[in-house]
């Protein structure tokens, strides 16, 4: 037995970083295998921009335009976004670069008027177009809780940190709905890590108990932080899942338009049938940290040399819009000025925002605080007087 | 007025209130066609239907987690965890998001739920039914935290947690369901939280407690009055909202006070009455107040439990040591 513990640490290094190097070829191994071929996974619009055969648009060109400017627009906040909290005018943000067609293809099968989006954390081009105020999502990651609000008459439950967590709330408000005779469909994301949770098995399965008209869009961008997709489960699939609760899991490729809000619609509509749950396993990447505190060059690759640069969701939509004829420069310089401007003017008026008076941590707490709690706000006043 | 257990108070307040109320829907494990482990939902599945009364995967998680969704859509849930000692599969729920949901939302949504679940020790259940775990309820911001102690209060309290608009943990004295009775009106009535009781008149100590404590304390008292020792007996009802005012007043009365409670003395709700007591109250005392409570171990098997929790005899040297203290 070695007693040289310096050899020990060596060996353990060395092992660490071959462990590591394991992952980042099991990840670009298990990417690979979910692009081998449609015949598990929806598939529309190619890589190249092209719609693949035997298929035809889901939505017009003037939806594609539209969903196209939204994915445009969240690609502008996330860099906007990471630009402030660098120069700390932004708490920590979550982008969601990568994951565009995902979060907005699924959210255009949504009709805000009936139905409901219980999010997590990354889905602010969904939120914003189903009627979240883009001000007060910014608002609310620059550190003032009154962005947090979502408005009245908005169907968006509250932003989603205890992963998973969201999907028991999810499926009691599908079902309340469904107990209730009231039509609306709620749709509900959520990760491959946040998959790993037992909300998420306890919430599936009393989904397919009580058939609730809930759509279980799982966003597989392959990280979780820093642990791999490989890492979360040995099924071969997240959608493979379904099965076991009893309702149907379909695959989609994440970073297409077409085929995410295809299969969202397909959801949408048989729950609104009355034929219960859904779960989307969307196929997409994570093209870049965690978030703004993450530092992803210590477990993954550029997204450049990945090969998910290639199969940019943005980039996709351009080029099938441009095979159209429906897109140029012009146009492309005309709708993200638009999107300059939108985006500019929210982050002013999220900066002119008076900031929180501290003392509203008190409110909100009780519909009519406790004594207790009043007794001590009082004494929080006295003594921020003193 | 009738004379009901406890267990019956509680049937009859979920009845009434179902049949007021159509918001109102029920769901746990068991709790329908069996009409729950201890019948406290006996006859709703038939008298309201599949659609209001709800038998529940063996899931308390999702149990607490859809309730607020079902109340977000407009229900009004009264969820059962079918014991207190489960509520640990469902802590994360109840604690950070059920008792946060007002808070985190801004006010836009609250979870008007009713979290029904009994507890307490010496009716020799096995391991993790009868743990006593209210004061980590209490340490969750946005909850109120109920504790009945008889029959006319647990009517009335149930029926005010129903109509609450935020979130309530109302736990039931296992021990009593059967054992304790009481007078409980026919019809509609409420018993306000953050209101304590004096139970029992008395002069030298006041005996603090809640649920089944109520009763050891009042036993111990009827014992301390033949040695000549006069114990008030005050029920809290409620921990949060807590009755700082009553607590203050009873304690005053007498000068000296001791704490009841089955749950583990470190860090017990006991600890928080002490200290308010201290603050509130200290120079009307004239003994240390003390605490009876269970040790700081896990709760035991069901054989020797009755070493574990208070007893009256532990109560009485309490109160001894601490009328003499000076």
């Amino acid at each position: 037995m070695s007693t040289d513990p310096s050899g020990a640490d060596r060996t353990d290094t060395h092992d660490r970083k071959t462990e590591a190097a394991l992952d980042v070829e099991r990840t670009k191994a298990e990417v690979e295998r979910s692009f081998a071929g449609p015949a598990e996974r929806l598939e529309i619009l190619g890589v190249d921009g092209a719609l693949r055969p035997g298929t035809e648009a889901p939505l017009s060109v003037e939806q594609v335009l539209d969903a196209l400017r939204w994915m445009m627009l969240s690609r502008t906040v996330d860099f906007r976004a990471v630009s402030l909290q660098r120069q700390g005018r932004m708490g920590t943000f979550s982008a969601v670069r990568g994951q565009e067609a995902s979060v907005v293809g699924s959210s255009f099968a949504l009709d805000p008027a009936r139905d409901w989006i219980v999010p997590q954390y990354r889905e602010l081009p969904g939120v914003v177009r189903h009627g979240f105020p883009l001000d007060g999502y910014l608002l609310y990651w620059m550190g003032n809780p009154a962005g947090g609000r979502v408005p009245d008459g908005v169907k968006i439950l509250p932003l989603q940190i205890a992963l998973a967590a969201q999907l028991p709330h999810a499926v009691g408000l599908g079902w309340g709905l469904k107990l209730q005779g009231i039509d609306g469909v709620v749709t509900t994301y959520f990760g491959d890590g946040a998959s790993s949770e037992g909300d998420t098995h306890e919430a599936m399965n009393l989904a397919g108990v009580c058939k609730a008209p809930v759509v279980f869009f799982l966003q597989n961008n392959g990280w979780a932080i820093s642990t791999p997709r490989t890492k979360q489960t040995a099924a071969a699939t997240f959608a493979s899942r379904a099965v076991g609760y009893g309702f149907p899991g379909v695959i989609v490729d994440g970073n297409d338009l077409f085929a995410v809000y295809e299969a969202t619609r397909q959801a949408v509509e048989r729950a609104r049938r009355g034929e219960g749950p859904t779960l989307i396993e969307s196929q997409t990447y994570r093209m870049g940290a965690h978030n703004t505190a993450d530092d992803p060059t210590r477990y993954m690759e550029p997204v450049e040399l990945s090969g998910w640069d290639e199969r940019d969701p943005v980039t996709r939509v351009i080029a099938y819009l441009r095979g159209l004829g429906a897109w140029d420069d012009a146009a492309q310089k005309e709708m993200q000025d638009g999107i300059d401007a939108e985006v500019d003017a929210a982050i002013e008026a999220a900066e002119a925002f008076a900031p929180p008076n501290p003392e509203q941590i008190f409110t909100h707490v009780y519909a009519t605080p406790p004594e207790r709690l009043l007794q001590q706000q009082r004494d929080a006043q006295t003594a921020n007087e003193a | 007025m009738a004379t009901m257990t406890m267990i019956e108070a509680i049937r009859s307040a979920l009845r009434e209130e179902m049949a007021r109320d159509e918001r109102v829907v029920m769901l746990g494990q068991d709790i329908g066609q069996l009409g729950g482990v201890f019948r406290a939902t006996d006859g709703l599945l038939k008298e309201y239907g599949a659609d209001r009364v709800f038998d529940m995967p063996l899931a308390e998680a999702v149990i607490a987690g859809s309730a607020l969704g079902l109340a977000v859509s407009g229900l009004v849930p009264v969820a059962e965890i079918q014991f207190l000692g489960f509520t640990h599969q469902a802590f994360h729920q109840i604690g950070p998001q059920l008792g946060r949901y007002r808070y985190r939302s801004q006010g836009r949504y609250n979870a008007q739920v009713t979290i029904r679940t009994p507890f307490g020790g010496g009716v020799r259940t096995p391991e993790l039914h009868a743990d006593a775990l209210e004061a980590q309820f209490a340490h969750s911001p946005g909850l109120k935290v109920v504790m009945p102690s008889n029959p006319y209060d647990a009517k009335g309290l149930l029926l005010e947690a129903i109509r609450d608009p935020d979130p309530v943990l109302f736990c039931e004295p296992l021990r009593g369901y059967r054992l304790v009775k009481g007078e409980v009106p026919e019809g509609d009535y409420t018993v306000p939280f953050g209101k304590a009781q004096v139970v029992r008149e008395g002069t030298d100590v006041t005996l603090v407690a809640w649920s089944a404590a109520v009763q050891l304390a009042e036993r111990a008292a009827e014992r301390l009055e033949q040695e000549g020792i006069s114990a008030k007996v005050l029920d809290l009802r409620t921990l949060v909202p807590l009755d700082v005012e009553g607590l203050v007043a009873a304690v005053e009365s007498t000068g000296r006070c001791v704490v009841v409670h089955e749950a583990p003395l470190t860090a017990g709700f006991g600890a928080e009455v002490v200290a308010t007591v201290q603050e509130e109250a200290f120079y009307s005392l004239e003994a240390p107040v003390a605490r009876v409570a269970s040790p700081d171990t896990p709760y035991p098997i069901a054989s020797i439990e009755d070493y574990y929790i208070p007893s009256v005899e532990r109560v009485v040297a309490a109160v001894r040591a601490t009328v003499n203290a000076s």
